[in-house]
């Protein structure tokens, strides 16, 4: 499969991300948040928001990287049903261009948080998630300052109903609402998901277990 | 907009002494212009030659430092040394403190630090890959200093997570001699293939001077002089002098500028650091041997009715100088424009040596590059060897005995200089860019070299009590901790950056410090063959008449040749057999120990170094480790052997693992002696012969198990049994216990 990984101004996990999707075997490019034409993504089979801090997060977590010029083209991508994965910022981006439901507040410590995290895999019938077995803990590091998800109740019976809960905190480190980590949208070809699995692709660095998802894109 | 005094207001009403210019250096001014300087020019001589920019008063000193070696492909003097790493690569590196503005600012002080010191690795051309900080405080027993610690480390966290370069480690001391004069020195590490290096130098008469980034706005005025003046009451309402820093900003520079330093017509690129315009464009002309025109309408400005003066001394942040070969101008400036910057031409290269600025088509300012960015003064403080020293060289350090073993070592283990940081290195995104093999916490932190089967270690040390105690035998201690550090983490050191935090040079007893502790440094580094590639030197580090404990602090990176030999710390399975390399004697001066029990106050001597033998022991702990016979391995440093061995223990996920432990030593107190020069490693039990006919000096001295307790005797009479999960507890909970107590 070919991988778009868009750089808007502020992203850092670019060349993560590309690491990590070439090592599960995959071919990917970058793609600049500036392209403006509609079919910008069509050559790709699939597209990732990396992690980072477009546009220095100001005004508000991917507020700003959601009315960039390439955000037609990646609404063109979903309708077409290619799978898309927002990580941590990225994650952050989707919501906020409203491909996915809810939000983000602050961490409840008010503080950054960088740590290794125990996930649950909820759903291991996704296109995300196929190479994990239903209900398994693996552990990703998280590396936030508003990764604290939250949503209105219907909302959350909706994610709850239609299995889009992916991934859940064994300990909830920022307050999110249902230890979400991560959720797809209800067709399932969109995953935000705040921990790292690009950061767990290496046994030297501590654990593997990330390379589980990106091999289930297929 | 308040009317600048003329040349004559200037000499009649000594106005240079307010931009703390003395009477003489007004005079060799006068000398160098053959007339009177007007208001924008003094400004200009009074940073340049401010200790911050000039280092008129610690040159002296400096040029003791060994800093030349095979290796070295960049000395002193740039923005960063570099040293080579092989492949045809390099790893470039500098330390910088950002102490004066911390004291007022912390948060914006500490990201503006972590800013200002990337710039200065990026602008060499390098890709940052890694940041370290050594910070310093007063004991967490106050409002104030809490503060300053929580602002602190929140504004490394938010500036340095936002770059996308990973905090990777340094320290964090406490000491009531840091309670009115914190330190925030900060480190950066980046990467870089040899033929990308480049150097701020205006080379090329005719070429164009390039301005790109920030603004320039009335802040940090007078920075590079605040910083050389102690702390006083007054300095306090200096508050709106201190930066405030864009990391977004400074993100899309990074991104920019590492793609420029890749295109031919580039010349020069340097940060705009202290002293802002004026220092980096008259030293790149300097460097060059040129000089420069500047026409200051040009340059991007906050707001409306900046005077030349304001201009050229401005701080501001995020802010960069290019020299670009004349007519591709816009071959550069396409290249910034795609991050969304500006890049404006603000000057042209000339050849007559002079910086001549020009404003709304006057000549505003014409002075010789030269007197500004190379013939400032230099002085020979007087110094004398200190009083208090001479007293605690006849002192044998007391030590009050110790009724319970395990209550002094849970009490070391809770003492917030060596209890767990995690606190603070949570907060730091440590590991993006996917390369941080040993995060904080263990010895060094070790970051691999992406595509080839190598890393590097890198860490910052300075034991600050040992240096005040000893200021040469401190200096020493400082390098070779920190090359110990490395070794044990299978790195061999490679260089070191110093940042040189003092109190007043106009003290001669301040003065001697200095200079003992810098020839106790140029002695180590000779030893372990680290040269000095860099640094930075932080003096008028005093409040209300008080001074700090000299810190030398020594920011150090080795080279791990191979992956295999990354070693940390941690004690790693059952049955491991654990030894101790070095002798350990009764040195208690300066220890953590005494600290503690004379609520704070030190005394005595500071353990002795033989570098001879510091060389012996971490030759013999490296050659073991790259032979693959060390499963652990652990510098003993402060709170003696028996911290070491409640560490090496800690973060295990189930606290399962123990250690029991004897140890040959005459008293039991000897558990917590600061000798130097040691390590405590563990070896596999199939390795123990090859280990042991390896490095036979080393003891063995016990053994890993699976008790989750940590048992130590001494000479067969046990001395102190604690679990260690308790011991881990107190050690992590320490820090924030402390921030949430009341006072």
């Amino acid at each position: 499969m070919k991988f778009a990984i868009i750089i808007f101004p502020g992203t850092s996990c670019e060349e993560d991300v590309l690491h990590a999707v070439q090592g599960a075997g995959h071919q990917a490019e970058y793609v600049w948040h500036s392209e403006a034409s509609p079919t910008a993504l069509d050559t790709y089979d699939a597209v990732i928001l990396p992690g980072g801090a477009s546009h220095g997060n100001y005004l508000r977590s991917g507020s700003m990287a959601a009315q960039a010029n390439i955000i037609p083209a990646l609404h063109k991508a979903n309708e077409a049903g290619k799978p898309i994965l927002g990580i941590c910022n990225g994650f952050q981006i989707l919501t906020e261009a409203g491909l996915l439901p809810g939000g983000f507040l602050p961490n409840e410590s008010m503080r950054f948080i960088c740590k290794p995290t125990e996930i649950k895999v909820e759903n291991a019938a996704t296109t995300f998630t196929n190479k994990y077995a239903q209900g398994q803990t693996i552990t990703l590091p998280i590396a936030h300052a508003h990764g604290n998800y939250y949503a209105d109740d219907t909302t959350l019976a909706e994610l709850q109903a239609n299995n889009q809960i992916i991934f859940t905190y064994n300990q909830n480190p920022n307050g999110s609402q249902k230890n979400i980590a991560g959720i797809t949208n209800k067709a399932g070809n969109i995953l935000g998901l705040m921990p790292h699995p690009e950061r767990a692709v290496d046994k030297l660095l501590g654990s593997e277990d990330g390379l589980g998802l990106f091999k289930s894109i297929n | 907009m308040i009317k600048e005094p003329t040349p004559q207001e200037i000499e009649a009403g000594k106005i240079y002494a307010t931009m703390g210019m003395s009477d003489g250096e007004f005079q060799m001014v006068k000398d160098i212009l053959g007339r009177l300087p007007n208001y924008t020019e003094l400004g200009l001589f009074s940073v340049m030659w401010s200790e911050h920019c000039s280092y008129k008063n610690s040159k002296v000193l400096l040029r003791g430092f060994p800093t030349k070696g095979e290796r070295v492909l960049q000395g002193p003097g740039e923005g960063a040394g570099i040293v080579d790493i092989g492949d045809g690569q390099a790893v470039v590196f500098k330390i910088e403190s950002h102490n004066h503005p911390s004291a007022v600012e912390p948060f914006q002080a500490a990201a503006t630090g972590v800013g200002g010191i990337v710039r200065d690795v990026f602008s060499m051309g390098a890709r940052p890959i890694a940041s370290l900080n050594s910070l310093r405080f007063g004991e967490l027993d106050n409002a104030r200093t809490k503060y300053l610690f929580t602002e602190v480390v929140a504004g490394i966290a938010s500036y340095g997570n936002s770059l996308g370069v990973p905090t990777v480690g340094g320290e964090i001391y406490f000491d009531p001699c840091y309670a009115g004069n914190p330190l925030c020195n900060a480190m950066c590490v980046g990467l870089i293939n040899h033929e990308d290096i480049q150097k701020g130098v205006a080379r090329g008469e005719g070429n164009t001077v390039m301005y790109v980034g920030a603004d320039t706005g009335r802040d940090g005025i007078h920075g590079a002089t605040f910083a050389s003046e102690e702390l006083t009451e007054e300095t306090e309402k200096q508050r709106p002098d201190v930066q405030a820093g864009d990391p977004y900003l400074e993100k899309l520079l990074l991104e920019a500028c590492l793609e420029v330093v890749k295109h031919p017509a580039l010349v020069g690129i340097q940060d705009m650091g202290a002293a802002g315009l004026i220092s980096s464009s008259c030293e790149m002309a300097s460097k060059a041997g040129m000089g420069m025109e500047m026409y200051l309408d040009q340059v991007p400005q906050r707001d409306a009715g900046m005077t030349p003066y304001e201009m050229m001394l401005s701080e501001s942040q995020e802010r960069m100088l290019l020299v670009i070969e004349k007519g591709r101008e816009d071959e550069i400036r396409q290249i910034f424009a795609r991050y969304g910057l500006v890049a404006v031409d603000v000057g042209k290269v000339t050849s007559d040596k002079y910086m001549r600025l020009f404003h709304k088509g006057q000549v505003v300012a014409e002075v010789p590059a030269d007197a500004l960015a190379s013939q400032a003064p230099e002085y020979n403080k007087p110094r004398r060897e200190a009083e208090y020293y001479k007293e605690f060289q006849q002192i044998e350090a007391k030590l009050a005995p110790i009724a319970d073993y395990n209550a002094t070592l849970l009490a070391l283990l809770r003492q917030p200089s060596i209890a767990s940081k995690q606190w603070a290195y949570q907060q730091f995104d440590y590991q993006v860019r996917t390369s941080t093999v040993v995060p904080p916490g263990s010895d060094a932190a070790v970051v691999r070299v992406k595509g080839k089967n190598k890393a590097l270690a890198m860490t910052t040390d300075c034991n600050s009590r040992y240096v005040y105690l000893d200021p040469f035998v401190g200096g020493q201690i400082a390098v070779a901790e920190s090359a110990r550090n490395i070794v044990a983490s299978g790195g061999k050191p490679l260089a070191v950056t110093d940042n040189l935090n003092f109190g007043s040079p106009e003290n001669p007893e301040i003065f001697w410090q200095m200079e003992q502790s810098i020839k106790g440094i140029s002695d180590a580094c000779l030893v372990l063959d680290t040269p000095v590639i860099g640094g930075n030197v932080s003096m008028y580090n005093e409040r209300s008449g008080k001074a700090i404990y000299p810190t030398p602090t020594i920011g150090m990176v080795g080279l791990v040749e191979d992956l295999a030999h990354i070693t940390t710390q941690h004690f790693k399975a059952d049955g491991d057999l654990i030894y101790i390399i070095g002798e350990t004697k009764p040195e208690y001066g300066g220890s953590e120990l005494q600290k503690m029990q004379l609520q704070g106050e030190i005394e005595g001597r500071p353990p002795v170094i033989d570098m001879q033998v510091e060389k012996a022991s971490q030759d013999a702990m490296l050659a073991a480790i790259k032979a693959g016979l060390v499963a652990s391995a652990h510098d003993i440093s402060e709170g003696g052997a028996a911290v070491a061995l409640a560490e090496a223990l800690f973060t295990q996920a189930d606290a399962k693992l123990g250690a029991d432990v004897d140890m040959a030593l005459a008293d039991h107190a000897m558990l917590f002696a600061e000798s130097q020069s040691r390590f405590v490693l563990s070896v596999k039990p199939a390795n123990q012969g090859a280990f042991e006919g390896l490095v036979p000096a080393a003891k063995l001295v016990g053994k890993v198990n699976a008790s989750g307790q940590l048992k130590v005797a001494v000479n067969g009479v046990a001395a102190l049994t604690l679990d260690v999960k308790m011991m881990q507890e107190s050690w992590e909970m320490a820090i924030p216990c402390l921030l949430k107590s009341e006072e």
